[in-house]
């Protein structure tokens, strides 16, 4: 605890010595790494560089291996093979410490700062000589470093109560204080609103220009070409392609784009041609579809009180018409989870009313929404949606405790269970032994399903998804979506809250934006959607 | 998911977290049952073998004279007495451990139940047939013990405050608000003993005939019997597994979790009152000021090592019972305290704690944690 | 009147206070290191035992010793003893710290009267008073000052209790002044973060736990050796698990765990100071009154404790 000498003198020295990125030696070289967990490759033989004054983009989607690469840097999992060099000297990564003190700091999605500490305690974790606190050094150390990005910040601010990318803020100008000289930031901009997105691009431009070496997570294409000065893309744990930085200024974004997805999709056929497939489907659908005038779903000036470290709802005014998809689009974090729980009668209303088929429901049990038809398949389904302890069958009917044909005057009766199980397992393609099967075995993907089929069995009407393909690989992606299509045509009604635009613009008929816990606006989809949505994201939000 | 501040927190560990279900697939049952159940028992007896050595008594000579003063020679008998009601309480306490709930104030619960039985007992002994008192008297400490679950039960479903605070509180509440009645209005007055008076011999629970055993070792056993099938066959035995696993789930599920955290409280406490009304209306027929058995967290290894069975149960608390009463002969045998028992059952929930760790450790089983197992796979597929 | 006047006479009441202290200061040190280690993200239930095992080592310490600061230290050290079960299966290994403070709770209470009883048995060794500090000039003030009283009064008691109180202050300062004090406080509300800083959770919480101990250990030493004089099994008689709710009921504020601690200290010494009064209410009344208070301020408020978000959760990493 604070016996290590302050290695803040770094920062200036690698400051001077970068007048040629590109004629040093690698900041970073993997070479071969590779990690398995039980049952999965998660590294398979990958070797990158990374340079100082760069910022170098690892591309790859969910499960491509990108988080456990970058555990494997930052000294959070050990490698089963290959080598890490830093400034040419091979090294070993044993702890999170010994990153730190190698110079490595990765800035999380989501963030390591204690929410009840001040932003200056924050700081000081882990850092500094001595056994007393140091305030005053520290805060003129803030300042100074907060100057140096362009970033105004309160030090004496309880950073639970900050905004994500002040928060992302605080965990980079953290990563200088340490004196840090490659910093990974792992899905930088998930959590962080269209403006934010741009001071963070900012503040890289600053990062590099100190020579510092970036290495920026993301699946996102468009974030990559605007901000990266080389790219990696990663694949089913494998390196599959770079971009070399001088063919990264060559070329322009049409192409660039297209020789990404390329990398990332190749040698994978059906996949491609879902995609497209999918593609044609919505565009057909779109025009197709008419509905009826009546709204299935009303929220008249809705307001939920914030629980701590929430936003709340404040005055959400919508409506929904039956056998509409109807999208929520905003960043993570401002009012969605609110949102889904209050028309689920999971918590409640401080102000308003919710009807739901012209009848009034807001001071209804969640029980008793669930029987007039109403559902939500909540985005934590392994906390919330789910009790791992049980079998797939009995987290199948878990919303129908007691009640026929399930229950009998309060008995159980395994053999209805068992039977509904076969059948909707079968009817979700779900990968389990049976419905005897303890959930807590099956992957993401497959819980996700019985989370689906046991919503979707009992004759819904409305349905609300948040963020209903989160942490999902590509096919189960796809499936999720045909089933909120197929529910949708055969008349629910559904809300689908997510954070990713592109599903949203795939899905939904009308597309709202929550911000800080308001509606800002509704879109018709459309051609023009994405472009209205984005502006609606950045009008009202402060920062 | 979400960060949350940390301002309300609760804390989140549960009995029912203390506990995974046994995973038999991997390991085949017997096995489990050794691992798991078995050899801290085994482990235990050993250590305190040691111990005993280490005093310098014949730790042979020890646990024979706890065989004998606790199975031989009729003294089984008095092991069974004993167990009617460790086993209610056991089975008390499995129903608030399966809804995750750790209700550590069965001390209080018991010993104020008990001075109210032994204090009104007396007084409609001569006013109503033998039979319809002994009846009322276990109402009466079912009712008794359930209420002093009350105010923890509210603050926990309607504040989520920690219910280890508060059921530790009712418990010394309880302790003194027992000694209070007993050496006030409950005072025997004919001795200046504090405490109340005693029944009349021929008022207490009646023995099974050819034995000494009372009929309470009934009323324990038909108890574990209910419990076991609340808990298997009913809808309320699922709702409460499904709050014990998760309070968050419970809600998504539309449970009436309120209900459900004041329902099983409830039922904890009436097991713990009829408990005590077993005991005073079975052996002792008045109950003194200093009287405090602290059966409560006896009970708790007891419970874990049954993995929150009621049936299961039963051989556990068999065991404790004779160990406890044979546990007082060999002691005075030995010349020792015989708080030596005590012993033994720490040392088996360490040696259990322990178990599950190496189980863990191999993979052989599943985790004690199921939490952590939970967010191991989930670490694991995030990568 | 003449009734009222011998009770309010300054004799009287410097025995209240004389009391309020003996009784209060074991549960101040009990609580004051159940707090730490609460802070840090280990909710010790095992205090009680650890409390007993200090109580017996101590009094064996000062009684072979022949000197009260021999018990005080070996106090202590079985007390941090104890606590290193606990960090090993609950800190290092991660195993549900409920299930293995009662276990230590229940193992303490057996092995202390076992082994007191094994040596002691026929003997039953008591120990003289122990020393006062009176401090020149305040112990002379009536009441408050207590240097002529039996039980000493604010002014005049044992140096250790004056250490004590000195320590509370330590403890608070490092909790919010220095580096541990911080990274104990990480430890408990989010020790991922504490571990991305590149400080051991293992060795943080290991810390605060062990400080428990030590400090149970202490206060059941100052049971054994200034309160009773003697070890009996029942000497320490649920005083841990009151030390425990006094803790949580601090919220990790140190001065919180000293007022809830005189308070119980007061009520504690005004069962015999109403009894040595002739005032006929029942003891066992006046020690449920603290009790009564706290439950009933929770009823009527309906207030959260605070506790760290990360309390009673073991930390493996890369999970979340």
């Amino acid at each position: 605890m604070g016996r290590r000498k302050p290695p803040h003198q770094a920062t200036r020295s690698t400051m001077a010595t970068t007048l040629e990125p590109q004629q040093q030696t690698a900041a970073v070289e993997l070479i071969g790494i590779t990690k398995s967990f039980p049952g999965v490759l998660a590294n398979d033989r990958i070797s990158l560089a990374v340079r100082r004054g760069e910022v170098h983009c690892l591309l790859g989607e969910n499960g491509a291996g990108k988080s456990t690469l970058m555990s494997i840097l930052s000294g959070m999992v050990r490698p089963d093979e290959g080598a890490i060099r830093i400034d040419g000297r091979e090294v070993e990564i044993s702890s999170p410490r010994r990153a730190l003190e190698l110079g490595i700091a990765m800035v999380y999605q989501h963030t390591t700062l204690v929410p009840t500490l001040t932003v200056l305690e924050n700081l000081m974790l882990g850092t500094g000589d001595g056994v007393r606190l140091n305030a005053r050094r520290s805060r003129e150390r803030l300042a100074e470093l907060a100057g140096a990005l362009g970033v105004d910040i309160d030090p004496g601010a309880t950073t639970g109560a900050l905004s994500l990318g002040q928060q992302q803020q605080i965990e980079i100008i953290k990563a200088l204080w340490r004196g840090s000289r490659v910093l990974i930031l792992d899905e930088p901009t998930s959590m962080l609103t269209p403006q934010g997105v741009e001071e963070l691009a900012k503040v890289l431009v600053r990062l590099k220009a100190q020579g510092l070496a970036v290495v920026f997570i993301t699946h996102k294409l468009h974030e990559t070409i605007a901000m990266g000065d080389r790219v990696s893309v990663l694949r089913g744990g494998r390196l599959v392609g770079a971009i070399e930085p001088e063919e990264l200024r060559a070329a322009g974004s049409e192409e660039l784009h297209e020789r990404i997805v390329n990398l990332m999709f190749r040698g994978d056929a059906d996949e491609a041609e879902e995609v497209a497939e999918l593609q044609e489907q919505v565009e057909g659908r779109r025009t197709r579809r008419s509905l009826p005038a009546d709204p299935q779903l009303e929220l008249d000036r809705v307001s939920v009180a914030p629980q701590p470290g929430e936003i709340g709802l404040h005055d959400v005014s919508l409506e929904i018409r039956p056998g509409e998809i109807f999208g929520i689009a905003g960043v993570d974090g401002n009012g969605q989870r609110e949102l889904a729980e209050v028309i689920a009668g999971q918590r409640p209303l401080a102000a308003g009313e919710i009807l739901f088929g012209g009848l009034s429901i807001g001071r209804l049990k969640v029980a008793q929404r669930e029987k007039l038809g109403l559902r939500y398949v909540t985005d934590d389904r392994l906390g919330e949606g789910t009790v791992s302890a049980l079998s797939v069958g009995l987290n199948l009917v878990l919303k129908q405790i007691g009640h026929p044909p399930f229950w009998q005057r309060g008995r159980i009766r395994h053999g209805e269970i068992e039977a509904t199980g076969r059948r909707l397992i079968d009817e979700y393609e779900i990968k389990a032994g049976g419905p005897g099967t303890r959930i807590g075995t099956l992957s993401g993907g497959n819980t996700q399903k019985v989370v689906l089929a046991r919503e979707l069995s009992f004759d819904p009407k409305l349905a609300v998804y948040n963020k209903p393909t989160y942490g999902l690989d590509i096919k189960t992606t796809q499936a999720v979506r045909e089933r909120i299509r197929l529910q949708a045509e055969e008349g629910v009604t559904s809300v689908v809250i997510s954070t990713d635009l592109e599903e949203l613009l795939d899905l939904c008929d009308r597309i709202a934006v929550l911000s800080r816990g308001r509606l800002t606006g509704v879109v018709e989809n459309g051609p023009a959607a994405a472009g209205q949505v984005a502006e609606l994201m950045v009008g009202r939000i402060a920062a | 998911m979400t960060e949350t501040t940390t301002a309300a927190a609760e804390i989140q560990s549960s009995p029912t977290a203390a506990l995974a279900e046994p995973r038999a697939r991997q390991l085949g049952v017997g096995a489990d049952f050794l691992l798991r159940s078995v050899l801290p028992l085994v482990l235990a007896v050993g250590t305190g073998a040691i111990v005993l050595v280490a005093i310098g008594v014949d730790p042979i000579q020890y646990y024979k004279d706890i065989y004998s003063g606790g199975i031989q020679f009729g003294a089984w008998q008095d092991s069974v007495m004993r167990m009617a009601p460790l086993l209610l309480m056991a089975v008390g306490l499995i129903v608030v451990f399966r809804a995750g709930i750790w209700n550590l104030g069965m001390d209080g619960q018991f010993l104020f139940a008990g001075a109210i039985v032994s204090g009104t007992a007396p007084l409609l002994e001569h006013h109503l047939p033998n039979t319809l008192n002994l009846i009322v008297m276990f109402l009466l400490a079912g009712a008794v013990g359930a209420a002093w679950t009350i105010v923890p039960a509210v603050l926990k479903a309607r504040y989520e405050l920690n219910e280890i605070i508060t059921t530790l509180m009712m418990t010394f509440i309880g302790i003194n608000l027992a000694q209070v009645l007993v050496k006030g209005p409950f005072q025997d007055p004919t001795t200046t003993t504090p405490q109340t008076r005693t029944l009349d011999f021929r008022a207490l629970l009646p023995s099974i005939p050819g034995t000494r055993i009372h009929v309470g070792i009934f009323v324990a056993a038909f108890a574990a019997l209910l419990v076991w099938f609340l808990m298997s066959r009913t809808s309320f035995g699922l709702r409460l597994q499904v709050l014990g696993a998760s309070v968050r789930a419970a809600r998504h599920m539309g449970l009436d979790v309120p209900r459900l955290i004041i329902g099983s409280f409830l039922i904890s406490g009436l097991f713990v009152g009829l408990a005590a009304a077993a005991e005073i209306l079975g052996i002792w027929g008045y109950q003194r000021a200093d009287y405090n058995p602290a059966f409560g967290l006896w009970v708790v290894p007891l419970v874990f090592l049954a993995r929150l069975h009621p049936i299961g149960v039963v051989p556990y608390v068999f065991l404790l019972a004779a160990v406890s009463i044979g546990g007082d002969y060999a002691a005075q045998n030995a010349n020792l305290t015989p708080r030596f028992t005590l012993l033994l059952v720490g040392l088996t929930l360490l040696y259990m704690a322990l178990s599950e760790w190496l189980a863990r450790r191999r993979e052989l089983g599943g985790s004690y944690l199921p939490g952590v197992a939970a967010r191991r796979r989930r670490a694991v597929a995030r990568a | 009147m003449i009734v009222l006047a011998s009770v309010f006479s300054e004799g009287s009441l410097a025995a209240l206070l004389g009391g309020a202290l003996i009784a209060g200061v074991p549960l101040l040190f009990a609580s004051l290191g159940e707090l730490v280690s609460q802070r840090s993200g280990v909710l010790n239930i095992g205090l009680e035992g650890m409390m007993l095992m200090g109580a017996y080592a101590g009094f064996v310490a000062a009684y072979y010793g022949g000197n009260e600061w021999y018990g005080f230290g070996g106090g202590m050290a079985a007390g941090a003893a104890v606590a290193l079960i606990m960090v090993l299966f609950c800190v290092t290994w991660g195993l549900d710290q409920i299930v293995v403070g009662i276990a230590i709770t229940l193992a303490c209470e057996g092995a202390t009267a076992l082994i007191f009883d094994a040596e002691f048995a026929e003997s039953r060794p008591t120990l003289g008073s122990a020393d006062r500090l009176s401090i020149p000039g305040l112990s002379d003030i009536p009441v408050v000052g207590g240097r002529d009283t039996s039980d000493g009064s604010l002014f005049s008691q044992p140096l250790v209790v004056y250490l004590g109180l000195v320590l509370v202050a330590v403890v608070a300062w490092i909790l919010h002044r220095t580096h541990l004090g911080l990274n104990i406080r990480a430890a408990g509300d989010k020790p991922a973060a504490l571990d991305a800083a590149g400080v051991s959770v293992t060795a943080t919480r290991a810390a605060g736990t062990l400080f428990a101990g030590a400090m149970a250990g202490l206060g059941g030493a100052y049971l054994s050796i200034v309160s009773a004089g003697l070890f009996q099994d029942t000497v320490v008689g649920g005083r841990g698990f009151i030390a425990i709710v006094l803790a949580m009921l601090a919220r990790g504020r140190p001065m919180w765990a000293v007022t809830g601690s005189v308070l119980f200290g007061v009520s504690l010494s005004l069962a015999d100071w109403l009894q040595i009064n002739n005032i006929n209410i029942s003891t066992d009344f006046v020690f449920m009154l603290p009790f009564l208070l706290v439950l009933l301020v929770l009823v009527v408020f309906g207030r959260r404790a605070y506790l760290p978000a990360a309390l009673a959760l073991p930390y493996v990493r890369g999970a979340r």
